[in-house]
């Protein structure tokens, strides 16, 4: 089935022709007036304006947010997560334009938006209104008169800037455990994507007190900027790349405030002998896990951009691998059969190819794919990649730098030692997969590879309740799990006496 | 390291607006693996990074565990129509910086 295009006859999606910023409840014309063209990848056209916003603006928000946040750092937990309860009801409500206008807007299938990334950020204000409601502070004995008692506070106004591969669902990753935890949000999408969260806002944003959430919109330097080195906000949160994680770093050390930060990875995907042992469910499911690279285009952070193949059976698996992947081919985001979707902006487009390049020219074999595709029936200026295997070696920079796009790079290992060795010679340690049919070889291998998720025979599932986070390079934090809400909590601790007596020093 | 024509006259431009520049490579997810432009100073530098040249007067930085893996390499700075940069100075201007790559003799 195919989705008519949005602003058509028949279509649930229709854009208005320009998008303010959220602020204090309401949107608001940015204050220099300003507005940039918001392109689909799938078209390459232009289909809305959206607030190109500066340093005032974010002042703005930044008051709004201030003037909200004692009154809701005071709610109760049940109102909190009442309200988080209502936004995800809302969202269900409205699930399928929110998934058209992501797949709109990131160039991401429909399939996908309307089976993952919607249905997991409606579980995930959903889950983060259980655990406020399940939590607790802590009462310590210190002695039989003196009582430590740990009480959990928000932080009070938070910054969080969000990435384009997944707009709404990270922002929800950040939103979700900011206001279950009682703080005011300033919130920056990317500019490649701007408009679900925005067409969100104006569905949800009565269900929250006036300056609780606040959504500014603009160019990293002109808005980010002067958010994440505002001295206003108690706490930044990023996801993204490293040299401006570093920067995050720096501005945040400016003010001595905590941040957490999602980097990336070049994440390995180990495919040990057995898996190939039986023809069976479990065999189509490992090739399955190979052919992951192509989720989202290879625009998430654990993209499986690296697969390591036991030596002896790589030959079997990556033509089985091979083939199983040249079953998928780009086509447009708004068909329901379609698996692949564009490249969400032309830079990534750009990048992907100049990697492809570089793979080339270090001598790596190329297997399939390697070329843009363009596609008809006005698709002709979409982003679209075909779906690319690479054979090489480790050190090649194909196996060391995220490529953002539908690329894996194949190399074969030599035992289980040598598999370990590849997969931790990396700067990045976000995620990887393990498969083997032999429980204790996948569970040894998992406990040995330096990442912070260690998919084992799965792959690219993102449930709520389970730590997401990086190790080395690919940041600081866990997310989609409660312990975030402790990310978004000072703890007090009232050390408290209920002794009469003197305590003898003077 | 060098910079085509197009990445030079953008050099020019956002110099004349922003004043002297300088860049830093980044790595992983999103906007990474491609370089980053600032005012010249924006970024702290630390001590393992590395200069591996300059780009129309900007000097040029990376990593220093990431110059290990990339020393192989000749890097030209192109530049490409886009949007969205982290916080680089190009990205409203409609443009992007990209890193190009050739094989060379360490």
């Amino acid at each position: 089935m195919k989705y008519p295009r949005p602003n058509t006859a028949g279509s649930k999606l229709n854009y208005e022709s320009r998008y303010d910023n959220f602020i204090g409840g309401e949107f608001v014309r940015p204050a220099k007036g300003q507005y940039f063209e918001n392109l689909s990848p799938v078209t390459g056209r232009p289909f809305t304006e959206v607030a190109r916003s500066t340093a005032e603006d974010i002042e703005k928000a930044l008051d709004a947010a201030h003037g909200a946040k004692a009154a809701w750092g005071k709610t109760s937990p049940t109102e909190r997560a009442n309200v988080l309860l209502k936004i995800a009801d809302v969202m269900e409500q409205n699930l399928e334009v929110l998934a058209l206008s992501e797949s709109w807007d990131n160039g991401k299938p429909i399939r996908e938006t309307l089976a993952a990334d919607l249905p997991l950020a409606i579980d995930h204000f959903r889950y983060f209104a259980g655990c406020l409601r399940a939590e607790e502070g802590t009462v310590g004995e210190i002695d039989h008169d003196t009582i430590a008692y740990h009480f959990k506070e928000p932080l009070g106004v938070v910054g969080q800037i969000i990435p384009w591969n997944f707009p709404l669902l990270m922002a929800t990753w950040k939103l979700a455990p900011a206001l279950a935890a009682g703080n005011c949000v300033v919130l920056k999408p990317a500019e490649q994507t701007p408009a679900t969260i925005l067409l969100w806002a104006k569905l949800i944003g009565h269900l929250l007190p006036r300056g609780v959430l606040n959504i500014v919109n603009g160019f990293g330097i002109e808005a980010g900027k002067p958010l994440a080195q505002n001295k206003r906000i108690a706490k930044v949160a990023f996801t993204g790349e490293t040299t401006t994680g570093r920067l995050i770093m720096q501005y945040a050390s400016e003010n001595i405030i905590p941040v957490t930060l999602e980097l990336g990875g070049k994440s390995p995907n180990i495919f040990f002998a057995d898996v190939l042992d039986k023809d069976d469910e479990f065999r189509q499911k490992a090739l399955e896990g190979f052919a992951m690279f192509m989720l989202n285009q290879g625009e998430v952070c654990t993209c499986p951009s690296r697969a390591l193949v036991d030596k002896r059976i790589y030959n079997q698996f990556l033509e089985l691998a091979t083939e199983r992947t040249q079953r998928v081919q780009p086509g447009d985001p708004f068909d329901t059969d379609t698996k692949l979707g564009a490249q969400a902006s032309n830079d990534q487009l750009e990048k992907i190819l100049s990697y492809i390049d570089i793979g080339k020219k270090e001598g790596a074999k190329l297997r399939t794919g390697g070329e843009r595709v363009r596609l008809g029936g006005g698709l002709e200026d979409g982003y679209y990649v075909a779906p690319t295997i690479f054979e090489g070696t480790n050190r090649m920079r194909i196996f060391q730098e995220e490529i953002f796009g539908p690329v894996v790079s194949v190399t074969g290992f030599d035992g289980f030692a040598d598999a370990i060795a590849i997969a931790n010679d990396t700067l990045y340690g976000l995620g990887a997969g393990v498969w083997s049919r032999d429980g204790g070889i996948a569970y040894r291998a998992g406990r040995e590879i330096q990442a912070g998720r260690v998919w084992t025979n799965c792959y690219h599932l993102y449930p709520a309740h389970a730590a997401f986070g990086g190790y080395k390079q690919s940041g600081l934090g866990r997310e989609t799990h409660k312990m975030m809400l402790d990310h978004y909590q000072q703890t007090k601790n009232l050390l408290v006496s209920y002794d009469p007596k003197p305590m003898g020093f003077f | 390291m060098t910079a085509t024509d197009a990445a030079l006259t953008w050099i020019a431009r956002l110099t004349a607006q922003h004043g002297p520049l300088m860049f830093h490579q980044s790595g992983g997810c999103c906007d990474g693996s491609a370089p980053m432009c600032y005012q010249r100073g924006e970024f702290k530098l630390g001590a393992r990074d590395v200069q591996l040249g300059e780009v129309g007067g900007a000097p040029f930085y990376m990593g220093g565990d990431q110059y290990e893996l990339w020393k192989h390499t000749d890097l030209v700075l192109d530049v490409v129509t886009g949007r969205g940069a982290g916080f680089s100075l190009e990205a409203p201007e409609g443009v992007r910086f990209l890193i190009r790559s050739e094989v060379c003799a360490v």
